[in-house]
């Protein structure tokens, strides 16, 4: 980098948009990868037992399963209607 | 046993076919038996880079189903004594490259004494892509400096750790990264991704860069794979990249923007 790049240079250059972008989505869909089939239908049928007792939507449900070295957890979270 | 290698990026239009060409001829060149097999049922283009268009009498998919012995398919290169191409179907269906088709074709290869077997991969993560990286025992994962290529390349090499026989038996097919299409003047202004970025992100091996050159498209044009264009900087980084390939140590060039005169600079050269 000689001397007028080095003041010239912006951070918020295009390719360091793109470089940020491609970074989030990429860790999103490996996760996603990683993640067993089972999980969107696991979703639905808790949805549905829910949905028994209260009146919530889809959006309102996550399940995540997160791997802690030889153990796995389960997380799901739930956001009750006031 | 031969070496399978797949090239291979998800995306359409980076250069996988270019790069296929160039790699086998590179190979072959060095004195390596080498067969590069297109895998894009349908939509060969294979035939057309390396200029054997004219030369088709059978294909990958008649050797399948039975209808024409490999050597019957099996068209020779003619600038090289050890380079084989064994061009897709034009019109059958998908469907018809079947695991143990494929496996049979490519362990008849392996007894035929080849020692690399190239697959050039078609587009997308169906089922022709996955035909041609099943078996791969390495993989050239070609990516374009640009968002969705990166995307893409990363699908696919999450799919080559997933779902290969490798990945399958529990181990793991050694990956390469090809960026190709680079401009060092566009990413010295920050119009474009960088080779550490795209390596950042894709956490792979990088194995060549490719500058953006006109010799590309010109050696498409005359069915030469750019390899043989031994002046040019694509010529020159492919090369290098099939050096790297056997396992060779060389520094990876054209990263940079080249300095221009003041002349040249008034004067823009015109190739």
């Amino acid at each position: 980098m000689n001397f007028f790049e080095y003041f010239s240079r912006k951070k918020n250059t295009s390719a360091s948009i793109a470089k940020e972008r491609l970074q989030i989505i990429v860790a999103h869909e490996r996760n996603k990868l990683k993640q067993p089939d089972y999980l969107p239908a696991l979703q639905r049928d808790i949805m549905e037992v829910l949905r028994k007792y209260v009146d919530i939507d889809m959006t309102q449900v996550e399940v995540q399963l997160e791997n802690n070295g030889n153990c796995a957890v389960l997380e799901l979270n739930v956001t009750l209607p006031e | 046993m031969a070496k399978i290698i797949v090239v291979t990026s998800g995306k359409g239009g980076v250069g996988k076919t270019t790069t296929s060409s160039s790699i086998s001829s590179g190979l072959a060149l060095r004195g390596h038996k080498t067969a590069v097999i297109d895998f894009d049922i349908g939509l060969r283009n294979l035939d057309l880079i390396m200029n054997v268009e004219r030369r088709v009498v059978y294909d990958f998919v008649n050797v399948i189903n039975g209808e024409a012995t490999l050597k019957q398919a099996l068209i020779k290169d003619k600038r090289t004594e050890n380079l084989f191409i064994l061009p897709a179907s034009q019109t059958r269906d998908k469907d018809a490259l079947t695991a143990e088709g494929v496996e049979r074709v490519l362990n008849e290869l392996s007894d035929m004494g080849f020692e690399f077997i190239i697959c050039d991969s078609p587009a997308g993560i169906e089922h022709g892509a996955f035909m041609a990286l099943y078996f791969a025992d390495e993989a050239v994962v070609v990516a374009n400096p640009e968002v969705s290529s990166v995307r893409d390349s990363d699908r696919i090499l999450g799919i080559l750790q997933s779902k290969s026989r490798k990945a399958e038996r529990g181990e793991r097919v050694l990956e390469h990264l090809l960026i190709t299409r680079y401009n060092p003047e566009r990413v010295a202004k920050g119009e474009m991704l960088g080779v550490k970025d795209v390596e950042e992100i894709l956490a792979t091996k990088l194995l060549g860069v490719i500058p953006e050159c006109e010799t590309v498209l010109k050696a498409s044009n005359q069915g030469t794979p750019v390899i043989y264009d031994t002046e040019s900087k694509a010529g020159k980084a492919y090369n290098d990249a099939v050096g790297r390939l056997l396992g060779e140590t060389i520094e990876h060039r054209f990263l940079t923007p080249e300095h221009k005169s003041l002349f040249q600079r008034l004067f823009r050269r015109s190739a």
